[in-house]
């Protein structure tokens, strides 16, 4: 079936299947293969993109449901050439060893620095608890987060 | 790679719209809302349903209202719109007690509470939760709507009271005087519950006048335990009482051993869980009654 999908800001009209998993139709059909295809189970995260306003595992969301919606990648984090600061806080702090984990950790931390500028160690670990690091990196990921609250909030003031 | 089986795919437009198109698709169409219980199925295979009607764009089907008394939590309402709701934590805080521990954020943020209750999975929290506080599920069908009590609603596992050309559009709670709380252990986040248990408590002096007990994951009869509600029924709230109450919970119980349990870790969690439920409903009561 036809869909279109706002895809960081691009309209991508495409005819596909109704069982074709919106993951599948990011990195498939479109070639944004930033967004990683993990457990196919929707237990490790590594797929988040977001839908509309909020993330969600892409691999449990079928791609004509995005029909008419925005999407939200990894590749629509940095803008104008710029390094998002989540992107830059995991940069600094070594927030990543092998990276598959980090596109969906990076999309879930933007989330919610957009909703607590200031998060604590707890609420970064609360709001990833539904991703999968299995270098277990855990430790890294909160200080980038952290790293990029502390940046915003410099940003802000200068 | 998990890929569901080929099906018609529509999206409903209004609640008329998905009758009109169960009519149409028959007892072989399921309704997807969400997608989080029914999208993994259909990759497993358990599920092969030839067409799927999409409820996700009927906004009437999203709102959280008091009306005539009652809570209403539309369908569509996600896990995580509930947890956000002052109106619903207002009135029946076990609703963010179960909601803090209902799968991880992100799933939670796609995960609709109709589509969980749908879903009538033995382990399921929201099952337990309006068992608790006695809601009723708002069923719609072509010629009209019928109210069917949460505690009528599931006919086993993976089996609910929504006949084939029917669509569940809500659930209401009554507005009482009331304190509620729930309780789930759980061996990692996301996980479903090893055993967990709601409560709700309604008190005329030190002297219980009404209770209700949620309990999931344990083999408990419509996920409640109506014996340890009678027995705490017209006598004092104390925790001696609550934990008799967990024991005759758990003693009606039949949980079922697997890779979160035996039977019998589960059927003490059950007890103790009832209890420390019955308690934090308790504070909560009393807290309550201190403020007004």
């Amino acid at each position: 079936m036809e869909i279109s999908v706002t895809v960081n800001g691009e309209v991508h009209a495409r005819d596909v299947e109704p069982r074709l998993l919106l993951v599948h139709f990011l990195r498939d059909e479109l070639r944004l293969t930033g967004t990683h295809w993990g457990c196919d189970t929707s237990n490790c995260g590594a797929c988040v993109v977001w839908l509309d306003e909020v993330p969600v595992k892409s691999c449990t969301v079928l791609a004509v449901m995005a029909d008419g919606h925005r999407v939200r990648t990894v590749e629509g984090l940095a803008n104008g050439g710029g390094l998002d600061p989540v992107q830059e806080g995991f940069r600094q702090c070594h927030g990543l060893q092998c990276g598959f984990c980090t596109p969906g950790m990076m999309m879930t931390s933007r989330w919610l620095l957009d909703h607590d500028p200031d998060p604590s160690e707890e609420d970064i670990r609360e709001a990833i608890s539904g991703q999968l690091c299995r270098c277990t990196g855990y430790e890294n990921i909160v200080r980038s987060v952290r790293w990029a609250a502390e940046h915003e909030a410099a940003e802000v003031q200068s | 790679m998990q890929v569901p089986a080929q099906f018609q795919y529509e999206k409903a437009t209004s609640v008329a719209h998905a009758l009109s198109l169960l009519g149409k698709y028959g007892p072989e169409s399921r309704i997807v809302a969400g997608g989080h219980s029914l999208i993994p199925m259909m990759k497993l295979r358990l599920a092969q349903p030839q067409a799927l009607i999409d409820i996700n764009e009927i906004t009437e089907l999203n709102k959280i209202s008091v009306e005539e008394h009652m809570l209403y939590i539309g369908a569509m309402v996600r896990h995580a719109e509930l947890l956000a709701s002052a109106l619903a934590g207002e009135h029946f805080p076990i609703f963010h007690d179960a909601e803090k521990l209902i799968a991880d954020p992100v799933v939670r943020n796609r995960g609709t509470v109709g589509g969980s209750l749908c879903q009538a999975d033995p382990s399921e929290d929201l099952s337990a939760a309006f068992a608790a506080v006695r809601g009723e599920a708002v069923i719609e069908y072509g010629e009209g709507r019928r109210i069917v009590p949460i505690r009528e609603f599931f006919a086993g596992p993976y089996e609910t009271a929504v006949g084939d050309a029917e669509l569940l559009v809500g659930v209401r709670v009554p507005i009482r005087s009331s304190a509620s709380a729930y309780q789930k252990v759980e061996r990692r986040a996301g996980d479903w519950a090893v055993a967990a248990a709601g409560a709700e408590l309604r008190l005329e002096g030190d002297t219980v006048a009404e209770a209700g007990i949620g309990l999931t994951a344990v083999g408990a009869t419509n996920f409640h335990a109506p014996e340890a509600e009678e027995f705490l029924v017209g006598g004092p709230a104390t925790a001696e009482r609550f934990a008799r109450a967990g024991e005759i919970a758990a003693e009606h119980c039949e949980p079922v051993a697997d890779q979160r349990g035996p039977a019998d870790y589960k059927r003490h969690l059950a007890a103790t869980l009832t209890a420390r439920a019955l308690g934090a409903a308790l504070s909560r009561w009393h807290g309550r009654h201190q403020e007004a």
